[in-house]
């Protein structure tokens, strides 16, 4: 009896957010495809049906598209990788069992607190290209340091701009990769080193052989989070380098096609293909890792 | 007990989620309709007195900051004391330049809730979009009525309006082709301040010559484009420049493509930063004599010479900074405007049409302008309560041809300058005058006046 009612309570619980959840997501998907299939130009709405017309022309001749492409792989290849990496190695440093760890562990994950926006204006006036005798942030600290052969044009940079966006990302975050290797790392039984001590493992082989393989899911976590952070990137991009071109995004794209230039169907397909390549990352993921959960 | 505890903080804090996303909402529900009968007084001629039926006006803007608010806050002030009886609601909307707030507006016309009168560049960015959709009502009898199409020059008449109809009543006038410089940088380098484009690329020369890195300052992209449309006006002139906007001229004419490799012979004396700078950086250049010149609005005369408590500059006019047309466009006024206008389905029709009556008075003009740090459209204003820079621009746009800004929303539709603006993006990149030449025909014919 009394099970029931917790049930039904239960029941009664979560279905608004089952219902917000339909409308505002679903809902709003199917809508935004809906649209996406349209040739709907201006304030008013306009349902005339146009195929994959939206979707062809980003995909043709379309410069600007190109450009979101490129930067968005150029973003994520060096924001996963150097988030993932500097994650790794701070989490092994400090599995060292050194005193003080909490400091550091909070230290580096503090980052994370901080808005993009804020994290995109700092790193702005660091990264500032500006040369001769107006140097300043890095570029200045370099000169000062004598370390002139480190000075850079940052986002000014022509074709790897990009890359120099990824920079403030990887700060930000590789906070949170480190705790979560540390979690895994504690994770790891310390018979297993053990053992392998005993049979003559280095400890390099110990690290390559047992730490690394059993840290895989954390890794492979980790990727998905960060990778779908980087697909829709768009407050960071927006604070270190405003709009413009050569540092376009996607999302960047999307809103200035939708909300600036009334082009709501062309600006429907950029987001369902931002949704599309974030699902690709994220639902064989989720796929996976509910279907262990069942087995558990 | 703790996961009861848990439960009631879980109700708590939806619930307080909840009453903060409602405590913002009121913007798009204010108006009671219990208060009006609006149906019964919907088509009274501007031109009569109307009757005192309205109790509210709600008046749509993204002025919520700076001198612009205050401006605004002078306006409400006249109106409060003209109509006691009517409330003011001062619906602004704050944040991206007035993009949050052009978004909150698409909502509340698509909806049928339009505001009494809203806030747009006057120009092709309010005809192209709002015109466009039958989503504003003309305003010819209005213009009559008050005498405006007097007061006002006649070359701006038709920029504003749409087959000869206006649409919007603008209270202000900004100029684009400023040329700001150093005075005593220029004295400095025993440099003559330009008369001519091709004057001016020789300054530069000189400047860059004698070890100066960057002689011309420039910011991030749109400040970009705002040197283009500027150095096109110079290459074209007002007449084929206004032709070549509203669809008489072929852009596939050569001034443009002298326009652009122009633009690119400039490109020579910025400095290495400029895609990073905000306008107010690249102006500091100037006035830090980092720079000697620098194209920007003529609201970079308040940040020059504003209080430095303000967050400005505080220089002194003709002396620490000085100013002059655009090389090459003097005898022309690329201007630029913010504009009110009467949305078709105004809960309150007749106070509308009184604030508007009131934007376009000389009394209204000129509570707004001298705090905002604009000149007021009409020809008749008080120049005394003008700074200096505006009451040199005043003298100029009583007598200048007066032609549209591009950047600012004047000459081309959202959607047309959205284009032009990417295409911009990829000359900036790769430099090729004919290849932007050629983009902007085909946009022209795609989104812009031009019949394919």
């Amino acid at each position: 009896m009394r099970n029931k009612k917790e049930k039904w309570l239960a029941f009664l619980l979560v279905s608004p957010s089952i219902l917000a959840v339909a409308v505002f997501v679903y809902g709003f998907i199917g809508w935004t495809t809906r649209v996406s299939l349209t040739a709907w130009k201006g304030m008013i709405p306009d349902y005339t049906f146009v195929k994959l017309q939206n979707y062809i022309e980003l995909f043709t001749n379309n410069l600007r598209f190109e450009i979101d492409i490129r930067n968005t792989l150029i973003f994520t290849v060096i924001f996963v990788f150097g988030t993932l990496l500097l994650g790794l190695a701070s989490a092994l440093l400090l599995d060292q069992g050194l005193r003080g760890e909490g400091i550091f562990r909070s230290l580096f994950i503090f980052p994370m607190a901080i808005s993009y926006i804020v994290t995109g204006v700092v790193w702005r006036w660091l990264m500032n290209p500006a040369q001769g005798s107006r140097l300043s942030g890095l570029n200045l600290l370099f000169h000062t340091l004598h370390l002139d052969f480190l000075n850079s044009l940052y986002t000014a940079t022509p074709e790897w701009g990009m890359a120099f966006i990824a920079i403030p990302a990887i700060w930000q975050l590789s906070g949170y990769t480190m705790a979560m290797y540390l979690a895994g790392l504690r994770a790891i039984p310390d018979e297993l080193r053990e053992a392998a001590r005993v049979d003559g493992a280095t400890e390099f082989e110990i690290f390559r052989y047992i730490v690394l393989p059993l840290l895989r899911p954390v890794t492979l976590s980790a990727m998905i989070i960060l990778g779908h952070m980087s697909l829709k990137t768009f407050d960071l991009v927006i604070a270190v380098a405003g709009k413009q071109l050569p540092l376009d995004m996607p999302s960047i794209n999307m809103w200035q096609t939708t909300f600036d230039a009334h082009l709501y169907g062309s600006g429907a397909a950029i987001s369902i293909l931002l949704l599309v390549s974030t699902a690709v990352l994220i639902v064989p993921y989720l796929f996976f890792s509910l279907r262990k959960e069942g087995q558990h | 007990m703790p996961k009861k505890l848990y439960v009631v903080f879980a109700v708590v804090l939806v619930a307080a989620m909840v009453l903060a996303a409602c405590a913002k909402a009121p913007v798009a529900t204010e108006a009671p309709a219990a208060t009006e009968a609006p149906a019964a007084t919907e088509a009274p001629a501007a031109t009569e007195a109307p009757a005192a039926t309205d109790q509210q006006l709600e008046v749509f803007s993204w002025w919520t900051g700076g001198g612009e608010a205050a401006g605004l806050e002078a306006m409400i002030a006249i109106w409060n004391t003209q109509n006691p009886d009517i409330e003011f609601i001062n619906a602004a909307v704050a944040g991206g330049a007035g993009s949050n707030a052009k978004a909150v507006l698409a909502t509340r016309l698509a909806a049928g809730d339009p505001p009494d009168s809203f806030q747009g560049h006057a120009g092709q960015e309010m005809i192209g979009t709002y015109v466009a959709a039958d989503q504003l009502e003309p305003l010819d009898d209005l213009y009559e009525a008050n005498g405006w199409y007097d007061v006002f020059p006649a070359t701006l008449i038709p920029l504003i309006s749409k087959d000869g109809h206006p649409y919007s009543v603008p209270v202000n006038i900004h100029r684009a082709n400023v040329l700001w410089y150093n005075p005593k940088v220029l004295a400095e380098y025993n440099v003559a301040a330009p008369t001519d484009f091709a004057s001016w690329l020789a300054a530069l020369e000189t400047l860059k010559a004698a070890g100066m890195e960057s002689p011309l300052a420039l910011g991030e992209a749109w400040t970009e484009l705002h040197m283009w449309e500027t150095v096109l006006l110079a290459s074209a002139g007002p007449d084929l420049y206004t032709k070549l906007w509203n669809g008489e001229a072929d852009w596939n004419d050569p001034a443009v493509l002298k326009a652009n490799e122009d633009y690119n012979k400039l490109m020579e004396y910025v400095n290495s930063d400029y895609a990073t700078l905000s306008w107010q950086d690249a102006s500091k250049l100037v006035a830090d004599g980092d720079a000697a010149f620098n194209v920007m609005g003529d609201w970079a005369d308040g940040y020059f010479s504003g209080t430095v408590e303000g967050g400005n500059l505080g220089l002194t006019p003709n002396t620490d900074y000085a100013w002059m047309p655009v090389p090459g466009t003097q005898g022309n006024y690329d201007f630029l405007s913010d504009s009110f206008n009467l949305p078709v389905g105004a809960k309150n029709r007749d106070a509308a049409i009184k604030w508007l009556t009131l934007c376009g008075s000389k009394e209204g003009q000129d509570a707004f302008n001298p705090v905002k740090g604009s000149i007021s459209a009409r020809n008749d204003s008080d120049q005394s309560l003008y700074g200096v820079y505006l009451q040199s621009a005043i003298a100029d746009w009583a007598k200048d041809v007066v032609v549209g800004s591009l950047v600012h929303g004047v000459v081309a539709n959202d959607t047309w300058k959205n284009q032009i603006s990417t295409d911009f993006g990829a000359f900036i990149l790769d430099k090729d005058a004919a290849k932007f030449q050629a983009s902007i025909v085909a946009s022209c014919a795609q989104y812009g006046p031009c019949a394919e």
